[in-house]
């Protein structure tokens, strides 16, 4: 089935929050901390400017809790006298003229008595920087399994490693923008978001309002990737304290520049490997340290860093496992949701640690995969027994068949050995990512989708999830259409407005098709049992049947209605991070082909190839449009995106200085799936969304490192640090024996 | 700021091929003219610099930044917004997964239909080169360069 | 904000003539990069030259290529005889932004724009191009190569417009345009060298390694010398005597300062007996 919207889409039709006309509407402006850390001593409204005509809003004017509530309620919603990091809210701004209050908003000077602020999560803070906690960690947690210490000082071989990954900005080509206005005594959001309840549940306590006095709806989005996980809720909560004090409609939406430097981003990390391996390859102890820079405030932190410990040891079995984590605050811009949550930095450092292992094995960085990956009954590092029916080794196998793995490695031999510059190489990685909530999330999350049989026959899907591009319209389209032996024509996917459809959970963790969209389904097989009807009726006998109903029962709604119920044999020890952190797994093989340019230290990749199993393929182009989105973000976080960090926060904001991929920088990327149904995913499927970003990092790293001879650790690796690795005389990964 | 009197420049061009007479300010953009003015809010705004390409639209047959322009700049010229394109030469793009979130795709397929017109500037370089200057975060370009090889009638296209 | 809309070469030198802060708008792809976020320029006056014909053509004449001070990137790109005889001008260009920057960029625009990162001015200088200048009170022909005297300081009055760009027709047997960039396209040089060979001699420009694009007469008189060059690193005493790049957000000053020599050297040892 062709996308739903696309035709909208492509005629340009489709209405984003910028698009909608409102009449007599304001436009909002924030006006932002100059300083990483101080008490607001004055704010300085230049003579220049009539303020009687802005209206003006600050933390007093808060009706409830100041504050952006999701996990915690440390992040005020405008900073109350004290700010944690440049470009925190402090006041705002509303006026007609879209002009004027940007002219504005340069014309409030915030003056700030500075505090020495943390701007490295690397470095231990000393008393003076502390504000948080007694050490600022934000999150700290372990994962144990067997035993580490003695498995490590039996090992014949032990190898080290540290790896370092910067910050990633989104990017969607749609800024952050929301309106606001007063419907009677409603507030009513509408704008750009992925998750319409997170909005909600920030809106509640800071305007003191009940969710009756709250309407969120979402306005078609244009791109996410987490970037409107939890950011929305603070311009949601700004346009509303602006209709609020204003009466009028408010517009507030972000400009390029103000979002690149004031929006979340992908937290760095640093990662410690310590692994024993026999002679043959055979992982014998993995230890590993997961160090995340939070930023200044909680924001998704503590998920993030759970979700990156849970898969810092690889989709591989090794009975002695420990990984110690934790994300620090600093007095950075804060770091939030970005696809993948964690497991991208992860598996950078894994991945590049597995080639570095095999460098020094003088092993086949493709064997060591192989003996390792895990087979059909062995256990993740959290000790959950897989027992899918994925055969990890054949879709490794089946990548570097379809990348002629071997016919390069002999060209490119030949190839380096004679050209002056130019140096070719091959890599490869092989990784795993949950699908859905972490652990007990998924029934915490308690989400619930509708399906409605209306008047005229069609049926309706009522839920919370999103369309941001990623294709859940069309994909719930096809799951309730399949469902119903109806034509798609006569399937309708529900505004998501919270006044009218139920929770069905944020849009994020690669939930959408295999948690939701299996409550679709099961919606649907509950409307059909409210009328009686046996599991394989459908299509126009249903619409026969849904319309005696509507005749017999005038008024009334005829609503069919799933609540999430966990899986069988699910468990999960939250206390000790061990059991079942996920219903399934999405499994991968990436295999990448770069050459690199000794003149000028550039990398191009040349070929990339994905192998993925991510259950039943619901739509097969739109699947590959997944896998190729998430695998040029991830080519283009390991060489392009760098984050210039001036005071924590990014200097350079602009698409002239940050870098992303134009269709000349990428290869065709070309994706094939194997396909094994999970049984509690709709269709059979499971996740995608995050996946194919997770592994394209370390996969060209290792290309990178074949084609040069050295072992990067750090990216984005620019030109200028691939220089700097090549100017040094020293490898920095050594080999050590096992009398450590 | 309020009381500043701003100049109001009457203009006059080809929009979509209607003739097409606006009051501007010549502090306007053609992007702003477009979406603000005209309510043809089909051409984004995507980064106000020229570099991603959401606002492209053809002047005089050609794509060109629409946040680039000057709005006077258009008088006497022929503008062409994604508002002129009927779905049915919007097909293989459609087919191909051309777009996902759609913010970038009125721009892609504004400079898309220049090469589809004018096959022959692939004389200049490669589909991949010549759509350089409309960045897309969703598809990874796959999605976007076979809808447009689709669409050049000699290249298996209709 | 006021905008001038001449009709004509007169009118646009009367309107810069009776506005002396007058800036003049070509392509506007410099003048209107995040234009909403500065609204210092919404209170400038303006000269829109769009409507000035006579600053359209690009002619040949026996001796030169004259570009109009309004001829674009695609312009030259579209020209099957500056492809032939000036290839770097075609190559410059298609590097300098995308179709829709080469559409409305101009040569002229980039050169009064002044940025060390101009891919279009390095090519110009690399073939001795003249900037001719107009104003109501005369004509001023300047070498492109004098031109700059530092951080975007120009030798232009205020008054004056560029009319044309003119670049003598020779023989070349050596020339070489290498850029940069972030990215494989639509990035802004972090160091560019152009090379050419005439009978008048070497011409090496280099671009983004010092406060304006600029000749690098060391760099030159080394390859008149027919030195001998065997790695890189021998170039590097001319390059440090000839441009002195400095660390930004995009790139760093060793970066700039090696990835010349390199791409200088692995560029001239193809056609240079003394390079091996």
């Amino acid at each position: 089935m062709l996308r739903r919207e696309g035709l909208s889409k492509l005629t340009g039709r489709e209405r984003y929050v910028d698009d909608l006309p409102v009449d007599d509407v304001l436009w909002g402006a924030t006006v932002r901390s100059p300083e990483p850390r101080g008490r607001i001593a004055e704010i300085r409204y230049s003579p220049t400017v009539d303020w009687s005509e802005f209206v003006i809003v600050d933390h007093t004017d808060i009706p409830g809790r100041n504050a952006v509530y999701l996990i915690e309620y440390d992040q005020p919603a405008l900073a109350p006298g004290y700010v944690r990091h440049v470009h925190e809210p402090v006041l705002l701004l509303a006026h007609p003229s879209r002009e004027a209050v940007r002219r504005a908003a340069r014309e409030v000077e915030v003056i700030v008595e500075p505090d020495p602020p943390v701007l490295d999560f690397r470095i231990d803070p000393g008393p003076p920087l502390v504000q948080y906690g007694v050490d600022n960690v934000l999150k700290r947690l372990s994962i144990l399994k067997g035993d580490v210490e003695r498995a490590l000082s039996a090992a014949p071989i032990v190898v080290e490693g540290v790896y370092e990954t910067g910050a990633q900005e989104h990017v969607y080509l749609e800024t952050q923008g929301m309106l606001a206005y007063l419907d009677g005594d409603v507030l009513v959001i509408k704008g750009s978001m992925q998750c319409p309840y997170y909005v909600l549940k920030a809106l509640k306590p800071a305007l003191d309002r009940t969710e009756a006095g709250i309407r969120v709806i979402q306005t078609p989005t244009g791109g996410g990737f987490g970037g409107k996980e939890e950011f929305p809720s603070m311009v949601a909560l700004h346009a509303g304290l602006l209709a609020l004090k204003s009466g009028r409609p408010v517009k507030l939406i972000y400009d390029r520049p103000e979002d690149m430097v004031a929006t979340t981003k992908r937290h760095p990390s640093r990662i410690r490997h310590r692994t024993g391996v026999d002679e043959d390859g055979r992982l014998l102890a993995q230890d590993i340290e997961v160090v995340m820079d939070g930023g200044a405030y909680v924001t998704l932190t503590p998920v993030v860093l759970s979700r990156s410990m849970i898969h810092a040891a690889g989709p591989y079995s090794c009975d002695n496992v420990r990984i110690l984590g934790r994300a620090m605050f600093t007095n950075s811009v804060p770091f939030g949701a970005f696809r993948g949550f964690g497991n991208p930095q992860a598996h950078f450092a894994l991945e590049r640690h597995m080639d570095v292992i095999a460098h020094t094995l003088g092993m086949d960085p493709a064997e060591l995969r192989r003996i390792n990956l895990i087979r059909d009954g062995q256990t993740t590092a959290t000790g959950q027994v897989i027992r899918d029916g994925v055969d990890r080794i054949r879709n490794l196998d089946r990548a570097l068949e379809l990348s002629g793995v071997e016919r390069r490695r002999r060209e490119h031999w030949l190839f380096n050995a004679e050209h002056r510059y130019l140096r070719r190489g091959i890599g490869m990685a092989a990784f795993y990512h949950g699908a859905g909530f972490t652990g007990r999330g998924e029934v915490m999350l308690d989400s619930r989708v509708q399906v409605e049989g209306r008047a005229d026959g069609r049926a309706e899907v009522l839920c919370a999830s999103v369309e941001m591009g990623q294709g859940q319209i069309t994909a719930f389209v096809q799951l309730a259409a399949a469902r119903l032996h109806y034509d798609p024509d006569d399937i309708l996917i529900a505004e998501p407005d919270t006044q009218r459809v139920p929770d069905s959970g944020p849009t994020v963790g690669s939930r959408t098709v295999m948690v939701v969209g299996r409550l679709v389904e099961r919606a649907c097989d509950d409307l059909r049992r409210r009328l009686g009807l046996g599991e394989g009726l459908g299509g126009d006998e249903l619409k026969r049947a849904i319309a005696d109903w509507h005749a017999s029962h005038p008024g009334e709604r005829l609503l069919g209605s799933a609540r999430y119920e966990p899986p069988p044999g699910i468990a999960w020890d939250e206390e000790h991070y061990r059991g079942d952190a996920y219903g399934a797994f999405g499994w991968a093989a990436q295999v990448a082909e770069v050459e690199v340019d000794l003149r000028t230290y550039e990398v191009q990749v040349r070929d990339f190839v994905s192998v993925q199993d991510v259950g039943t393929v619901i739509n097969p182009t739109l699947a590959r449009g997944q896998v190729q989105g998430g695998v040029a973000q991830g080519i283009s976080w390991a060489l392009l995106e760098h984050c210039a960090f001036q005071n924590g926060a990014l200097a350079n904001g602009q698409l002239t200085n940050y870098l992303i991929p134009t269709s000349a920088d990428l290869p065709p990327i070309r994706v094939e799936f194997s396909e094994v149904p999970y049984e509690h995913g709709a269709q059979g499927a499971k996740g995608i969304g995050e996946l194919p970003l997770v592994g394209s990092a370390p996969a060209v790293l290792n290309a990178v490192a074949v084609a040069v001879g050295r072992q990067p650790t750090e990216i984005p690796l620019t030109p200028e640090r691939l220089m700097a690795l090549l100017d040094d005389p020293v490898p920095p990964a050594k080999r050590r024996e096992s009398d450590l | 700021m309020s009381n500043e009197q701003r100049d109001r420049l009457p203009i006059s061009f080809t929009l979509n091929d209607q003739p097409m007479r606006v009051e501007i300010d010549p502090a306007e953009r053609l992007l702003d003219v477009l979406r603000y003015r005209l309510g043809l809010t089909g051409t984004k705004e995507g980064c106000a610099e020229g570099e991603c390409g959401a606002c492209t639209v053809l002047l005089d047959g050609l794509p060109v930044d629409s946040c680039l322009v000057p709005a006077y700049q258009v008088r006497g010229r022929r503008v062409e917004t994604v508002e002129s394109l009927d779905a049915e030469s919007l097909a293989t793009y459609h087919a191909s997964g051309a777009t996902q979130c759609g913010a970038c795709t009125p721009g892609v397929v504004m400079t898309a239909s220049w090469i589809v017109r004018h096959p022959e500037v692939l004389g200049r370089g490669s589909v991949r080169e010549l759509m350089a200057g409309n960045l897309c975060r969703c598809t990874g370009y796959d999605g976007i360069i076979e809808g447009i090889e689709d669409a050049i009638p000699d290249r298996g296209g209709a | 904000m006021t905008v001038l809309l001449p009709g004509s070469l007169d009118e646009a030198l009367q309107a810069m003539a009776s506005h002396p802060t007058a800036l003049p708008v070509a392509g506007g792809t410099d003048l209107l990069v995040h234009w909403p976020q500065r609204p210092e320029l919404h209170r400038q006056t303006f000269v829109d030259l769009s409507a000035v014909q006579e600053l359209r053509p690009l002619r040949w004449t026996t001796d030169e290529l004259v570009l109009g001070g309004l001829t674009t990137y695609w312009d030259v790109i579209e020209d099957g005889r500056v492809r032939e005889e000036f290839p770097l001008l075609v190559e410059a260009a298609r590097q300098i932004g995308s179709i829709q920057i080469q559409a409305r960029g101009t040569w002229a625009g980039n050169i009064i724009n002044g940025s060390p990162a101009a891919d279009g001015v390095a090519a110009l200088m690399a073939y001795d191009g003249v900037v001719v200048l107009d104003s109501t009170r005369g004509r001023s022909e300047i070498p492109l190569a004098e031109f700059y005297s530092g951080y975007k300081q120009m030798r232009r009055a205020p008054d004056e417009l560029v009319t044309q760009i003119r670049l003598p027709r020779r023989e070349y047997s050596v020339q070489i345009f290498e850029k940069v960039g972030s990215r494989r396209a639509q990035a802004i040089a972090k160091v560019g060298v152009t090379v050419t060979r005439s009978a008048s001699g070497w011409r090496v420009v280099a671009h983004s390694v010092a406060p304006f694009v600029c000749r690098c007469t060391a760099l030159e008189r080394c390859l008149e010398s027919e030195a001998s060059v065997g790695s890189p690193d021998d170039l590097l005493p001319a390059i440090r005597e000839d441009v002195s790049p400095i660390d930004d957000l995009r790139s760093s000053a060793a970066y700039r300062e090696r990835v010349m020599a390199r791409v200088l050297y692995y560029g001239l040892l193809e056609v240079c007996p003394s390079f091996h």
